[in-house]
């Protein structure tokens, strides 16, 4: 068994864990911390279902983006689709036999790292070009951009440049989830491409990759707008409403 | 007097190049320790003020969720950068919303992450220095808490509450605002913001009584303090004097007169407004707003129901529940609050209210959307009952009526450019320039449909419009209230015949 393959699935045992617990810990502050007043932004749902046709049209629609910039939206929204169907064909690399709708997809995912690298290219286009967006840009939005990209194109390199021995990859992995170590094939464009998807995953719980989970704790889009209907009270509001008042 | 110039309005709206440090120089008057201490707060910038500021950070993201999702979540996208009225009023790039946030995000970052702590240039986070502060007071007095970032912010991310925990967090280390804490203390001491006392209060009552019934010879009431009446009626204590305030009041009390309706105001509540909001205070919020529930109880009230105001409309709909009730001790068939233009257009849905439009033919109207009771509230049992409301009120009394343009009103609306506890002369400049997109929407209707007045439901935007119209090339009483409009054409049963009236002049 070589260094390197021993290196890469400690690598990404590691950062499975840190994904993992890093999210973990995220959503759990999230959750535990209260919202003590009723602030959706209106007019608002003023259902529970409401609320999740709202958060629904939000995630799956970008629909608040929409409004705001058409430019942002395509390409971003255009990103984010192309990564959900990349992701789903890479399923095919962790389940033997494949499931039957990854199979289904796999044509469609393989042209889909085209669109994410144009979303990409596009979101990164306006980053620089736009002097109200460069204004607001660290370093770190570059970093990700550059890191994301990274990924596509080492990916697309493998499929359509330089190939690699997908079969020994896929046994790489099937490995790793029963914590036994197989070949990596050693091809760079590989390498590149599985180290930064392990670095993606590192700096996900730390970044503002947050944004996925925080929209769904989001206060001013997952409130019924229901405040005269409900007495809506945080815990440690609730305390004051016990001392006595002048 | 002005050392600023007025935007120019366009034919287009067109984004501005951002022009960075523009209005760095706008500040308003930090609070003297008379007007801090009052509300619990230190009289002067403490000691050791980084500590206490980055503490209180750390404890406000533990209070609300709001703020820890929103510091975390922002990627930097760039859809708010040209949706804040005080970024295309003044080209500051710091008022573009995630640059305002990122005024905190940037210390939050560099004490509570991670990446901040061990990457602080990477990320963009910052230690927390006089200069940082310096530039919170400044540009954390930029933000009308509005909420239109927040409508197209893919997060939902609300600067408005990131703005409230800064001033939170100034107000901690004693460098609170002057205008904002001093009106507080008033309302704590006497009742309301302009700190009028109850003789006085009693008085300009008394005088409205007798104005009206020389007016229109029907004896219309304006009630205080009366014990066991129905409704008690919480109106922005602007509305007792200031134009065109003052019309709206007599609007809301020829209503209850036609309506028959048992109303009072209280002496003890008799503002509606809250500026506990604009401070981001809950405890202040709180402390205000529990004057209502003692005067609803003292006086034993049925029912509460709030006059024209755009922030107090957000207190009450949406905080008040919380901060003062249970209303288990008022008529349970009511919502507790309601809005006087619930009421009104109730009424109007039951046939009970007849106009003369005609008396309103001498204007054209257009229709402001106050931010505060766009973004942040609803009226009737409708989402958007809050836009259609008005409105109905306004057509069901005038005759012309012409909407602004859709990306300006409604959810979109733009803020007036003096809310949020802005509001003041040492912000002149400010709110000027924050006036801007409204007034150049305000313009297109000018222009094309011959509006001649701005009708809105919002004490603040009422006060702010008579102000920078002037400069915008308009009239200050160009600004109308709502109920003005219903007072001026509502038709009392009891009044006089006004055949022989001067009224037949139309024809």
């Amino acid at each position: 068994m070589s260094a390197l393959s021993v290196t890469f699935a400690l690598t990404f045992y590691l950062a499975t864990a840190l994904l993992i617990f890093g999210l973990a810990r995220k959503i759990w502050q999230y959750a535990k911390t209260p919202a003590p007043l009723k602030i959706a932004t209106t007019p608002a749902p003023v259902t529970k279902s409401g609320v999740v046709v709202r958060l629904a049209q939000e995630v799956v629609l970008f629909a608040s983006l929409f409004k705001s910039n058409k430019w942002t939206w395509l390409f971003g929204w255009m990103f984010h689709v192309a990564l959900l169907l990349v992701l789903l064909r890479h399923l095919r690399y962790f389940t033997e036999p494949v499931w039957f709708w990854v199979d289904l997809i796999q044509p469609f995912g393989k042209y889909a790292a085209f669109a994410m690298v144009a979303g990409l290219a596009g979101l990164w286009a306006r980053r620089v070009l736009v002097d109200r967006v460069r204004y607001i840009s660290s370093p770190s939005d570059h970093l990700m951009l550059a890191l994301l990209m990274g990924i596509g194109l080492s990916g697309l390199a493998m499929k359509y440049v330089a190939h690699t021995d997908i079969i020994a990859v896929k046994q790489f992995f099937l490995g790793l989830m029963t914590f036994s170590i197989q070949p990596l094939p050693s091809d760079p464009a590989l390498l590149i491409h599985l180290s930064l998807v392990a670095l993606l995953m590192l700096v996900f719980p730390i970044s503002k990759l947050l944004h996925a989970p925080g929209l769904f704790f989001s206060p001013t889009r997952n409130q019924v707008d229901n405040p005269r209907e409900k007495r809506h009270l945080a815990p440690w509001a609730a305390k004051l409403d016990a001392e006595p008042t002048e | 007097m002005a050392d600023f110039e007025t935007p120019e309005l366009k034919e287009i709206p067109i984004i501005p190049h951002v022009k960075d440090g523009s209005m760095a120089h706008s500040k308003p008057y930090v609070a003297k320790a008379e007007f801090q201490e009052p509300l619990g707060y230190p009289g002067e910038l403490v000691d050791n003020w980084e500590q206490v500021a980055v503490d209180k950070l750390g404890e406000l993201k533990g209070k609300y969720r709001s703020l820890q999702v929103f510091l975390d979540s922002c990627v930097k996208c760039g859809a708010c950068t040209d949706k804040c009225h005080y970024y295309l009023g003044t080209s500051d790039p710091k008022n573009m919303p995630v640059a305002r946030q990122d005024l905190l995000r940037k210390v939050y970052r560099r004490y509570y992450t991670f990446a901040g702590k061990y990457f602080p240039k990477l990320v963009g986070a910052e230690d927390m220095t006089k200069e940082v502060l310096d530039d919170w007071y400044s540009y954390f007095h930029q933000c009308s808490q509005c909420r239109r970032c927040s409508v197209f912010c893919p997060y939902g991310i609300d600067t408005a509450e990131i703005s409230m925990a800064a001033r939170e967090i100034m107000d901690a280390v004693g460098m609170g605002q002057k205008y904002c804490n001093e009106i507080i203390a008033k309302v704590f001491k006497i009742g309301n913001n302009l700190g009028l006392p109850e003789p006085a209060l009693a008085d300009t009552l008394e005088g409205l009584e007798e104005e009206v019934e020389e007016d229109i010879g029907v004896p219309v009431k304006f009630p205080l303090d009366v014990k066991g009446a129905d409704i008690l009626l919480v109106t922005p204590s602007a509305d007792f004097f200031a134009e065109p305030h003052v019309d709206g009041l007599i609007g809301y009390a020829k209503v209850f007169h036609e309506a028959g309706a048992s109303w009072t105001l209280s002496s003890y509540a008799s503002e509606a407004a809250n500026f506990g909001m604009f401070i981001g205070s809950y405890e202040n919020m709180r402390r205000i707003s529990r004057r209502i529930r003692k005067a609803a109880q003292e006086l034993g009230v049925k029912r509460i129901i709030f006059g024209e105001c755009g922030h107090a409309w957000r207190v009450a709909y949406a905080f008040l529940n919380t901060y003062a009730g249970p209303w288990d001790f008022l008529d349970p068939n009511y919502p507790v609050p309601q809005h006087i233009c619930e009421y009104t257009y109730d009424l109007i849905q039951e046939g009970k209210l007849k106009f003369d439009k005609s008396e309103n033919d001498h204007m054209t109207l257009t229709y402001h959307d106050s931010c505060n009771v766009a973004r942040a509230t609803r009226m009737g049992d409708k989402p958007g009952g809050q836009f259609t409301i008005p409105r109905e009120i306004i057509k069901a009394t005038c005759n012309n009526y012409y909407d602004m343009p859709a990306d300006t009103i409604g959810e979109a609306t733009f803020c007036c450019g003096g809310g949020g506890g802005l509001l003041t002369d040492d912000l002149m400049e400010l709110r000027v320039k924050g006036a801007m997109p409204r007034m150049q929407a305000y313009k297109t209707v000018v222009d094309d449909h011959g509006v001649t007045n701005l009708a809105a439901i919002c004490a603040i935007c009422k006060t702010q419009f008579a102000k920078v119209f002037p400069y915008y090339g308009y009239g200050m009483t160009d600004i109308v209230s709502v109920h003005q409009l219903v007072g001026e054409a509502i038709i009392l049963s009891d009044a006089p015949s006004d055949d022989d009236d001067d009224d037949n002049d139309d024809e």
